[in-house]
């Protein structure tokens, strides 16, 4: 009977608690690995960049762990019934860090002109674009050729950060001097870079939120070894540690340390999904039963709870779970080593030798390289590992030099975005890492895809993608593996760190400290 | 007049040498697979060939690889190390940035390493045989054979994590706002793992390569006639032992000294010091060619710069080395 007395008292106190008042004021040391080349969001958008200028720069929209956007720039959006036209109202008094008036027209010179010369992915989404244009000061028309399912999914800070026009227009962008000390309209403001130590960002005393951003400065501490990374946790010289920042054996310890809490949300809108691009163009792995013996022949839910120590799920598809439009009713490999020695008796493999390249991103990859080269040897399949750094990895991935190869990708919360862009022959381009680079080329698929992606109608979508999973499955163009998961760590006193889809990218803004 | 003929005709040889460096480390980084574009590029997780093509532009990469390397040596001539793209900042900028870091490391380690490794082997070769001597060479054995990795680590495991007397990694207290001597003994106390994790391996070297020196001399001849003259022992010792015997340090430090510019890479990782042998490995991993060939050759000027002060030390120590060349 105590005991019942007590939870209830502690259940009131918990529902009791989101009423206490967020408390401002504060430092939150977070780490970043490795540094970023620049900060300057338009111009470089690898991993590092996005988690801090992610807290200068904003795009019009941010997106929930369930991937429905949210209010940041822009205050409120309509798309017309035709799906043709998008109209985005903007918060007014909004101003640049150095005091500039945040217009309609920074939007249409950063989308339409800075942008579409600089952004790689966003370009890809640009092309459905006809028109962009603001009516007035506080608000942005983007008027499309054709309908393009994704688009409301495109307006993410690290997707489409929004420059300032008076800086860069009529300027070399890559070489503007201004990139050095960039300028946004974020929760916090560059204040200095100590290079290879640490980048300091300071509070913006006039965003346009009332009240945000609690936290006065924000550091990001530059530790380059990984051990070192858990040492500063653990001595609390930083507060957080975003997913991926020490290695996966280091997190039961560090999590099981007094006020410490993590979490594996705040990946929802990026989805990491890791694969194996099989080739498919030559040798053993252009076979089909050969590609499909891979996925019996491998125990992936080892693979989770040992090499990523439990973290993550198993993949059964090329559409991540976390993502929009998932299908679950698809052919499941399972663990089935005789099926695979079927397989491969049947297509006569005589045990020709396949080069494996892991991603050399650190110890967890390699030893997952080994777990499959014991899987994949044990119904007989002869692979060589083909150890590489990241340049060099890079390189042979580009370049098709390879048998099979380790990969994981983002993919933006639709399909369109983050998955087509690996199966469609149009995206078949030596020199990039990032397309179809194991050479699937499937026409009627291909038909499929460009007509999911035009649809206007969720339900029509969703239907459409259904059958795309269920029919790519069985021709397992690459071997897909798990859905990462990447656990944020964090004191348990930082409240409100992870809220969006994008996790601490943008989590200083609503983040607070109890005291 | 004889001495400065000589360190000119060095210095003709060194900028030849230097040249010839620069060439070769060109091309060898070259050879390597990969390019700092796609290295780029598959950062951002997405890439187009325009992008790709926009990069190599930038990079000056579309170009034959003779004019990169006819431009990268014209400037070079000109004392100008070239632009790091993947940064945006001049190479030399970036290097200088960082040798303030690097140099307190080095120069700490290396004053510390020389200073207690011929103190500790003169001390052991004074008592040669006894056990405060086997316990010294056995020290020293064991610090030349730990990887200096495992040595850092452990390190900050027990002075920094369990006892928690020291700052495990870092330059300073980051946004603590010391200035002058509080600064300063912040700096120090961040100092202080890496520069004995860094010092204990050549300390152990000089240490062993001055006890057998010392051993080695004190049988000569002049030193029996020194002890018939009836000088003290510790006389002998400083006077005609060490000074006969120090030759072989003085090559070593003199090798030594010339690492100090290229920095620490393994020290400067585990304990997160803001210094150029990070620099050099961060941008060997992305390819940053510019900023790779301007460490190379600084540190490579480097080098050639302390063989030859090693060579007027010679001269000082020994002034039978001048007379013979």
């Amino acid at each position: 009977m105590k005991h019942l007395k007590a939870t209830t008292f502690l259940i009131a106190a918990a529902l009791a608690a989101p009423l206490a008042a967020q408390e401002a004021g504060g430092r939150l040391d977070i780490v970043v690995q490795p540094e970023p080349p620049s900060l300057m969001l338009g111009l470089v958008q690898n991993g590092p960049t996005q988690l801090v200028a992610g807290d200068i720069y904003e795009g019009l929209l941010r997106y929930g762990t369930d991937l429905q956007p949210q209010p940041l720039l822009a205050k409120s959006w309509e798309i017309s019934d035709d799906g043709l036209t998008y109209t985005f109202t903007l918060n007014e008094g909004v101003k640049w860090h150095d005091g500039e008036d945040f217009t309609a027209e920074d939007v249409v010179f950063s989308a339409d002109v800075f942008l579409r010369e600089t952004h790689a992915r966003l370009r890809a989404s640009l092309a459905y674009v006809e028109s962009i244009t603001a009516p007035d000061d506080t608000t942005v028309v983007f008027q499309l050729k054709e309908p393009f399912g994704p688009f409301i999914s495109v307006f993410e800070t690290g997707t489409m950060p929004i420059v300032p026009k008076h800086i860069y227009e009529g300027t070399d962008f890559a070489n503007n001097e201004m990139n050095a000390t960039p300028i946004g309209t974020g929760p916090f403001k560059f204040e200095a870079w100590e290079k290879g130590s640490y980048i300091h960002l300071v509070k913006n005393e006039d965003y346009y939120v009332d009240g945000l951003p609690y936290l006065d400065e924000v550091y990001y501490r530059v530790i380059p070894d990984a051990a070192a990374r858990a040492v500063a946790f653990e001595t609390g010289e930083v507060d957080v540690l975003p997913g991926g920042s020490v290695e996966n054996w280091d997190v039961p310890r560090l999590t099981e340390m007094d006020n410490v809490c993590s979490t594996g949300s705040g990946w929802e809108f990026f989805a990491p999904h890791a694969w194996m691009w099989l080739n498919n163009r030559e040798g053993p792995t252009s076979d089909v039963r050969f590609r499909q013996a891979v996925m019996y022949a491998m125990d992936r839910d080892f693979q989770r709870d040992v090499v990523w120590n439990g973290f993550g799920n198993v993949a059964t598809g090329p559409v991540s779970s976390k993502t929009n439009f998932y299908s679950d009713d698809v052919t499941i490999y399972d663990h089935n080593p005789e099926k695979a020695e079927e397989l491969l008796a049947e297509m006569g493999y005589d045990g020709e030798e396949v080069r494996l390249l892991p991603l050399p991103y650190g110890e967890t990859w390699q030893r997952w390289a080994e777990a499959i080269r014991q899987n994949l040897s044990e119904v007989g399949i002869n692979v060589s590992i083909d150890s590489t750094d990241v340049a060099g990895w890079n390189e042979k991935t580009s370049q098709w030099d390879y048998d099979m190869a380790f990969t994981y990708l983002y993919q933006y919360g639709d399909p369109a975005l983050g998955v087509s862009r690996n199966y469609t022959a149009d995206r078949i381009q030596k020199g990039s890492p990032w397309n179809n680079v194991e050479g699937y080329d499937n026409p009627e698929l291909d038909e499929k895809w460009f007509a999911a992606a035009t649809m206007i109608s969720p339900e029509e979508r969703q239907a459409a993608y259904n059958e795309i999973q269920q029919e790519i499955v069985d021709d397992v163009p690459v071997a897909w593996l798990l859905e990462l998961e990447f656990p944020t760590i964090y004191r348990c006193d930082i409240k409100d760190l992870v809220t969006t889809g994008i996790g601490v990218n943008d989590g200083p803004r609503n983040a607070w400290i109890e005291q | 007049m004889t001495i400065l003929i000589a360190i000119l005709s060095r210095l003709a040889k060194a900028a030849l040498t230097l040249l010839a460096i620069a060439v070769l480390n060109f091309c060898l980084l070259h050879a390597a697979p990969g390019d700092p574009a796609v290295v780029l590029a598959g950062e951002a997780g997405a890439a187009d060939e325009q992008m790709i093509a926009q990069l190599r532009e930038r990079f000056g990469l579309d170009q034959p690889l003779y004019v990169q390397l006819g431009k990268y040596i014209a400037g070079i001539v000109q004392l100008d190390l070239g632009y790091s793209f993947r940064q945006s900042a001049p190479v030399i900028d970036l290097i200088a940035e960082r040798l303030p870091a690097t140099l307190l490391l080095t120069l700490t380690a290396f004053v510390i390493s020389l200073t207690c490794g011929i103190a500790l082997g003169v001390a052991a070769a004074a008592r040669v045989g006894k056990v405060s001597d086997s316990l010294l060479t056995t020290l020293a054995l064991l610090f030349y054979a730990t990887p200096l990795y495992w040595l850092a680590l452990m390190a900050v495991l027990v002075f920094s994590v369990w006892l928690g007397w020291l700052p495990g990694f870092g330059y300073e207290t980051v946004g603590s706002d010391f200035s002058g001597f509080a600064r300063a003994i912040d700096i120090l106390k961040h100092l202080i793992l890496p520069a004995l994790t860094l010092g204990l391996f050549f300390m152990a070297v000089y240490m062993r390569m001055t006890r057998a020196s010392m051993l080695e001399v004190s049988t000569a001849d002049f030193v029996k006639t020194a002890k018939a003259k009836g000088l003290s022992g510790p006389v002998i010792r400083r006077r005609h032992i060490l000074r006969n015997a120090i030759l072989p340090v003085v090559t070593l430090a003199g090798l030594q000294a010339g690492q100090l510019v290229g920095g620490a890479v393994l020290t400067e990782t585990v304990f997160a010091w803001p210094g150029i042998g990070r620099l050099m490995f961060e941008s060997l991993a992305a390819r940053d060619y510019n900023t790779i060939l301007g460490v190379f050759l600084v540190s490579a000027a480097m080098v050639i710069l302390f063989n030859i002060v090693t060579d007027i030390v010679y001269r000082i120590v020994d002034p039978r080395i001048g007379a013979r060349a």
